[in-house]
């Protein structure tokens, strides 16, 4: 209580320097960085747990073989629905949340370069999630034809009744939103930087986000242009996809997959900033190899655009196709493989302590590179005929995304969040979460390799009766880790209302000042910072490139 | 010239939301509309409405900012780094759409002519371009030559060019009167090729048979030119608010975005059709 009292006189001292507005229109008209980044924070979470509950749905009915709660079309839409949601609700989001708060912070600047638009890109994300959930209450339902929308399954009218083009237009604006978000990023990085702060003296965290920022304005147009084609398909009688008219469905693939290859590294390069965040200030060593890991990210998202069609490997492509999409592939393995040992590096011999972000950070490592080596299997094309379409692409996306970009989304909510509320979390519930999710995501999704290996399909709601053990251990797994979320949710709800009451120093972790400019700032962080840009900037995280 | 020191940072922003809820306003009646619904086309131009509202209220805005001097050297650079992606994300854009083109002409319809779907399929169809393919969708038509409008299209985006940059150079030299006679004449060229675009597509829907259901070639076609001619209309409205600005006195040597981003989006529109006529018209 008393740091209630604490935080209100805290606020009441800065008033005169345009404290936020009063009520629901301070939300809604809002311009300020750390507003709108909780803005997006609270949406992300709020959409994980949409997300989550399509994703109980689905174990649910695959908890044991047969049809036991829902109809076939309905299943497949909540497949459909998981995914989108998910990635578009729920992942991206986040992490334009922790943008929006963060990367002023940290490289000095007052707020973002573009306050207005980045209101704006906040409420085209709200505006392109409400067309989408919109179809859940559509006669014939939300679309299911899986998130990728291919035609022409997803062009035929059982699979999409009158959702599709609620579906396209909230691609449109998704897309709109993502492309002014990073936009804004951008422009932020280049011009607001503090003057004192090179560019490889950046935190890992904005290099990751400037890259990520670069992707998304290069790819979000191609799935714009993809859908646009669908929608003119559908209803405009052109014939892109269509073979009697000249057109070619796979091409549809190609083009979705340009745009989704590097999206699956949009979720991924931000979560590596954040590891490499947080495992140093743990770890109480600078980041191992910083100049490395600004490579290699700039070489995984230069991958990214040559490597798409391994998406695609039975849809029969020429010999000389498999082989050049195969090799290429496996070339990621290596910018991979120099930031998984650059963190291991960076905990060698480090005075180590295991709060949560630490704990879900050494996680993520850990099951991160379990994902990738699944990727590598993947990637050999011969290899792919059998995996394709099964629980094993399941399992591997999965491990690339929940033990990865999920758990470092967490890692950074207890890392951040008593910076910005000045209230401490209780460590001993984030530790009972940490383990809760880090046991049950294994028993979720490591099972799916086998299944997957056994030949059970991906999107069906019945299976042969051969998968049924694995697939009611699976959704066991699936359930406690669900149910430990809700741990989470009450996490982030206490600390926001005073966690501890134990007041935080403005470094929170110890010695964290030398590793980032936000940690030289009060806690809570005031609603304005660096209206003066800071003088001297750490250059603990990058002492070894200098 | 900036008086402002410091980068302005607006405090409370109202038009964003209003936009956006025209924006998803417009594309419900959309969608509404495609699905078969009569209410549709109502609540797609309220939307619409709302969303010119916007337009006009927050360039308003911004312009009444820009020349009270609140912009420093600063704004006007995360301004330019805003134009220049934006740009580049439509770019990207048509990239698309090019892609498709060419992913038609030189795979997916020589596949069609070749090989086991040429012996199973359609025994009959031979690889050739312009095609509506080998189910002949939307009947026999006519292709679109390069000579004629097109060209004289060519021209008239390239002297727009001219006129765009002979513009700016008046601005610099201050010399207002050499600056909007510019400008007038990049609108003015700018809807002469509207126009000769919408009397091209007249043409093909009446007497050539050629439609956005014309197969393949039909679909890239009109996708390809639609979508720029779309852009050229924007184009063109953006360089009538810099007139309109321009003949108020706005602008100055030192300090005049919104005239760079016009002229930026304007040569964009330009380059695109140069793509456009080489590889949708002349080869």
């Amino acid at each position: 209580m008393s740091a209630v009292v604490d935080e209100q006189g805290h606020h009441a001292d800065d008033h005169h320097d345009h404290g936020p507005e009063k009520g629901l229109l301070r939300w809604i008209t809002t311009t300020n960085h750390k507003d709108i980044g909780t803005l997006y924070l609270l949406f992300a979470l709020l959409m994980f747990f949409v997300g989550g509950a399509m994703a109980m749905v689905i174990r649910a009915e695959l908890f044991e073989p047969g049809l036991q709660f829902v109809d076939p079309a309905f299943f497949n839409s909540m497949t459909t629905m998981h995914a989108l949601v998910m990635v578009f609700g729920a992942v991206m989001p986040a992490f334009v949340g922790l943008a929006n708060w963060q990367i002023p912070l940290m490289i000095g600047a007052a707020d973002m370069a573009l306050p207005r638009m980045n209101n704006m890109s906040f409420w085209m994300l709200v505006a392109g999630v409400l067309l989408l959930a919109s179809t859940l209450f559509m006669e014939g339902g939300a679309p299911n034809g899986g998130w990728t929308l291919y035609p022409p399954l997803v062009l035929q009218p059982i699979t999409v009744g009158k959702a599709l083009p609620f579906a396209i237009f909230s691609v449109h604006l998704l897309g709109i939103s993502s492309i002014m978000g990073a936009i804004n990023i951008i422009a932020t990085i280049f011009n607001m930087r503090a003057p004192a702060m090179k560019m490889m003296d950046m935190p890992l965290f904005v290099w990751t986000w400037l890259i990520t920022a670069f992707l998304l304005i290069a790819v979000m147009p191609v799935f714009a242009g993809a859908v646009t084609m669908l929608l003119t398909d559908k209803f405009f009688h052109t014939s892109f996809f269509n073979a009697a008219g000249g057109g070619d469905p796979v091409l549809y693939e190609h083009i979705f997959w340009f745009f989704g290859h590097p999206e699956v590294y949009i979720m991924i390069l931000p979560t590596f900033g954040v590891a490499s965040t947080i495992i140093p200030v743990f770890a109480r060593k600078p980041l191992f190899g910083y100049a490395s890991m600004v490579w290699a990210t700039g070489s995984i998202a230069f991958l990214s655009f040559i490597v798409w069609a391994h998406h695609m490997f039975t849809v029969g492509m020429p010999l000389a196709g498999e082989l050049y999409f195969m090799y290429a592939t496996m070339i990621i393995a290596v910018p991979t493989g120099v930031k998984v040992f650059n963190w291991t590096a960076t905990m060698w011999e480090g005075a180590m302590t295991f709060e949560t972000p630490m704990l879900f950070s050494i996680a993520f490592v850990v099951l991160f590179t379990m994902g990738g080596f699944t990727g590598l299997m993947m990637s050999i094309a011969p290899s792919d005929f059998q995996y394709h379409d099964t629980y094993f692409i399941v399992a591997h996306f999965h491990y690339t995304l929940v033990p990865a970009s999920i758990f470092m989304l967490m890692a950074a909510g207890y890392f951040w969040l008593p910076k910005w509320t000045g209230h401490m979390y209780n460590e001993k519930i984030g530790q009972l979460h940490f383990w809760l999710s880090a046991i049950s995501v294994n028993i979720l999704f490591f099972p799916q390799h086998f299944l997957g290996l056994a030949g059970m399909p991906r999107r069906i709601p019945d299976y042969a009766v051969q998968f049924a053990d694995w697939n009611m251990i699976s959704s066991i797994g699936g359930f406690i880790f669900g149910a430990s979320q809700l741990l989470f949710l009450y996490i982030v709800i206490d600390t926001i209302r005073g966690g501890t009451g134990e007041k935080v120093s403005d470094e929170v972790w110890e010695d964290a000042g030398k590793h980032g400019l936000e940690w030289t700032l009060p806690s809570p962080v005031p609603y304005h910072t660096w209206s003066e840009p800071p003088l001297i900037v750490p250059t603990e995280h990058v002492l070894d490139s200098h | 010239m900036s008086t402002n020191t410091a980068y302005y940072i607006p405090h409370k922003a109202t038009w964003p939301v209003i936009g956006t809820a025209g924006l998803m306003t417009m594309l419900a009646g959309f969608a509404n509309y495609l699905n078969g619904s009569s209410i549709g086309p109502t609540i797609m131009i309220i939307g619409l409405v709302i969303f010119v509202i916007m337009l006009v209220g927050w360039f308003t805005l911004q312009a009444n900012e820009s020349e009270s001097g609140m912009y420093n050297h600063e704004v006007g650079i995360s301004y330019r780094h805003g134009m220049m992606w934006f740009i580049f994300s439509e770019i990207v854009f048509f990239a698309v759409f090019f892609g498709t083109l060419w992913y038609t002409r030189n795979l997916s319809v020589p596949w069609l002519g070749e090989g086991a779907t040429k012996e199973l399929l359609w025994p009959s169809f031979e690889t050739t371009w312009p095609t509506n393919g080998p189910g002949k969708v939307g009947g026999d038509f006519e292709p679109m030559s390069a000579w004629g409008l097109p060209f004289l299209n060519t021209l008239i985006l390239l002297t727009s060019g001219v006129t765009c940059t002979w513009a700016h150079h008046g601005l610099l030299a201050k010399n207002r009167d050499q600056l909007i006679k510019g400008l007038i004449a990049t609108v003015a060229l700018g809807f002469l090729f509207v126009t000769f675009q919408a009397i091209e597509y007249h043409d093909a829907y009446t007497e050539m048979g050629l439609t956005l259901g014309s197969g393949v070639y039909g679909s890239t076609f009109f996708m390809l030119t639609g979508f720029h001619g779309f852009h050229v209309c924007v184009g063109a409205i953006i360089l009538s608010v810099v007139v309109f600005r321009s003949s108020k006195g706005h602008f100055k040597p030192e300090n005049h975005f919104a005239f760079e981003a016009a002229a930026w989006y304007w040569h964009f529109v330009d380059v695109v059709w140069l793509g456009l006529f080489v590889f949708v018209y002349l080869i």
